[in-house]
């Protein structure tokens, strides 16, 4: 009688929340004309998140993967203390949630407002529902399945050899790309800003006494020493201001785009060859201790202030005139936002250390789908912040000096002709109130950003009065996290490069010989550098031709991991549901490839990487002509080469669906053998 | 109350673990070891390894 009275009562909140949802929904995707209140986009996609993993996870669990709470996981099976684990599934969320959340969320999602907050908006709730959450959490059930195998061994067992070279080359390539875009967006963060360059620079000295610490002083006391650590920050902020206004440390700490970007790849080389308890751990955690509280802060200050949004729900570059990016809605807003709806990268989170942790099977979904879910609404958060702005002062911000003209003038007289009015004044004010000598021009989407969620914090917190500490804090999180990922990527990349050399030169595979550590670290550094110094040169900012690459990589490895998905379904006779994961990969072809094709072949200079070379060989002849011909070159050979080897594995996939649906090919999925769980319910 | 107290365990478990503390208790356990400046070096060396081919999203 209770369980039916319950029953009913919960039929009753769901409906509440469909309606509910459906009617935020509704609002966010026909208001028009007037600004909208940022509530209406947290409402929907709270809605959205809960019916999709009420509804569409659950279903997915039940009827495709078919969970199984009595199967024990290769976390108790292989449980060794160290890699394999038993751990609590809220443990293990947090633990999964901190490794996907990077910067990617934020950025892509703010550089893809250029359209208005509508296009973002829906991409990230409907493609995160439908897409990002079923990658995460398919791929994270079938590597627990296997023995907590990574998705390049899954993708060799289940595909095929090509599908396993295809993972691994498309895991270095888009590392390469992504540590040469996360470093460019810190570039053009921190160009001329001596605040940002200061607080930054202080992180090194500040991880290496965190490290100190933590091996001579108080052994083993990460959480102490990462307050301690937060503290000194937040005092390097706070000292920021100092130097910035000292007229003989103010010009030590302005520097050029160029000696920024030397300076990062300097450092990223010795952080790379430095032993990891130095420098790269102490960092790790303080950048994830900032980023957790920050993350939180954040969606805090959204529900408590609800903020107006300024930016209308389409603006007219949706027609591919973007200064920002140039390039149509479809595909190009939906390789600019990875993270928050759908990201290749987090198969390898859901294929690394998190399946060695789950207890049970069926924690899969609220490790997989929810925590998916929780950064896609940090990528609503970033979609919040930046377009909380005038449109204005965004695209003065985000825009290229090459598309809006040098100097504040030209700039926003060009982009007041848009019909996003802004000031030279309304800058300048703008700029000195968070401690900026000027915005213009500032692409890449953090300061945008920093600029939003400092007009957030400063209205919870402080006021005007302390917007300025607000933005470097800002820009210091999310600095301080790219820098990690730089540090802790070129080390990953140096060692996938260590293990395959190792199979010509075994001496080079060794990870502790140090020709072998210096010559890596020099060859995978040198690569990122390279598009990143392109990044630095572009006079259309780089991001306009490293992010697209930076995406359409991505995306493609997110191809990869449905591949994968899709050929286990079929195997496991599940191929009447196998559209769960066929239609995300149709769309995903579908955006990626057409992307690919624009960047490679588009006639307009501002989108094909060919067109744009062609149009600088009838130009005026000079060096720097001569190496942004070849970079745009390089950058079409590199864009074709992911997309034949995608469209291999794409072949070779279904070459395997079609084979074990006509019963050609026998349907053998390489899974571990099923051992029951002796885990008491208590334990887990 | 004992619902808030449990949620609290449990942050402070997660925060645990994402910093690693557990793991060097593991260690400790596992190993047979006291807390000290030697056996934080040996579980610093342990978790290099795993830390050097574990990727972070972007």
């Amino acid at each position: 009688m209770l369980d039916g009275m319950n029953n009913g009562l919960w039929f009753l909140v769901w409906i509440l929340v469909g309606i509910v949802g459906v009617g935020a929904l509704t609002v966010v995707a026909i208001h028009r004309g007037e600004p909208i209140n940022a509530l209406w986009l947290v409402v929907a996609a709270t809605c959205c998140y809960a019916l999709g993993y009420r509804f569409y996870a659950k279903f997915i669990a039940a009827k495709i993967l078919a969970v199984d709470a009595l199967r024990a996981t290769p976390a108790e099976r292989l449980e060794n203390g160290r890699d394999f684990l038993v751990t609590n599934k809220w443990v293990v969320f947090g633990h999964h949630f901190a490794a996907i959340a990077g910067p990617g969320p934020l950025v892509g999602p703010v550089l893809a407002a250029q359209f208005g907050y509508l296009p973002g908006t829906l991409w990230v709730i409907v493609g995160a529902v439908f897409a990002g959450c079923v990658q995460d959490f398919v791929i994270l059930l079938f590597s627990v399945r296997r023995d907590g195998k990574s998705l390049t061994e899954m993708a060799k067992e289940e595909t095929g050899a090509v599908g396993g070279f295809v993972a691994y080359a498309a895991v270095i390539a888009i590392l390469i790309i992504l540590l040469a875009v996360i470093a460019l967006v810190v570039v053009n963060a921190l160009k001329d800003s001596p605040w940002g360059t200061f607080t930054i620079a202080m992180t090194i000295p500040i991880a290496l006494l965190m490290g100190v610490y933590l091996r001579r002083i108080r052994p083993g006391k990460v959480l102490e020493v990462s307050v301690l650590g937060f503290v000194l920050v937040l005092l390097a902020i706070w000292g920021g201001q100092w130097v910035s206004q000292n007229a003989t440390l103010a010009p030590i700490f302005t520097l050029r785009a160029q000696t920024l970007a030397i300076s990062i790849i300097i450092y990223a080389f010795a952080a790379s060859v430095v032993p990891v308890w130095l420098l790269l751990a102490p960092r790790d955690y303080l950048s994830t201790f900032v980023k957790l509280g920050t993350i939180g802060l954040l969606g805090i200050g959204i529900v408590a202030l609800h903020p107006t949004l300024h930016m209308p729900a389409l603006t007219r570059f949706v027609d591919g005139t973007g200064p920002v990016f140039a390039g149509k809605i479809f595909p190009f807003a939906f390789i600019t936002i990875a993270c928050g709806a759908i990201s290749g990268f987090h198969s390898l989170i859901s294929s690394g250390t998190t399946p060695k942790l789950i207890a049970r099977e069926t924690e899969t979904r609220m490790v997989g789908y929810g925590a998916m879910m929780a950064e896609s609404a940090v990528a609503v958060m970033a979609i919040i912040a930046a377009c909380v702005l005038e449109p204005g002062v965004y695209f003065a911000i985000n825009s290229p000096a090459g598309i809006v003209g040098q100097g504040a003038a030209a700039a926003t007289a060009t982009i007041s002709s848009w019909g996003f009015p802004v000031t030279a004044a309304d800058m300048q004010a703008l700029a000195h109130a968070v401690g900026e000598q000027t915005l213009f021009n500032r692409t890449g989407g953090a300061p945008a950003f920093a600029v939003g969620m400092a007009h957030i914090f400063s209205q919870s917190l402080g006021g005007s009065t302390v917007m300025a500490l607000w933005y470097h804090f800002a820009v210091m999180f999310e600095a301080l996290f790219i820098l990690t990922i730089l540090d802790a990527g070129t080390r990953v990349a140096r060692f996938m490069i260590q293990d395959a050399l190792g199979h010509l030169y075994k001496p080079l595979g060794r990870t502790s010989w140090y020709p072998s550590i210096l010559a890596t670290s020099a060859l995978i550094v040198a690569a990122w550098g390279y598009f990143l110094w392109q990044g630095v040169k572009d006079p259309l900012g780089g991001i306009n031709s490293l992010w697209p690459l930076f995406g359409i990589a991505n995306q493609l490895l997110a191809t990869v991991a449905l591949c994968v998905a899709t050929t286990i379904i079929i195997k496991m006779h599940r191929a009447k549901y196998a559209l769960v994961t066929l239609v995300p990969l149709a769309w995903l072809v579908a955006a990626t490839f057409t992307a690919s094709w624009h960047k490679i072949l588009d006639r307009n200079p501002r989108i094909g990487f060919l067109s744009q070379a062609s149009a600088l060989t009838a130009g005026p002849a000079t060096a720097a002509t001569a190496r942004l011909i070849f970079n745009n070159r390089l950058d079409a050979a590199v864009t074709a080469v992911l997309v034949v080897m995608v469209t291999l594995v794409l072949f070779e996939s279904a070459r395997q669906w079609i084979g074990v649906l006509t019963g050609r090919e026998e349907a053998r999925v390489k899974e571990a053998p099923f051992v029951t769980t002796r885990l008491a319910e208590e334990r887990v | 109350m004992s619902r808030l107290k449990r949620a609290a365990q449990i942050i402070v478990a997660m925060l645990r673990e994402i910093f690693d503390e557990s793991a060097y208790e593991r260690f400790l356990k596992r190993a047979k070891l006291q807390p000290s400046m030697e056996s934080y070096s040996a579980f610093s060396r342990e978790r290099e390894a795993a830390r050097n081919h574990c990727p972070k999203c972007c």
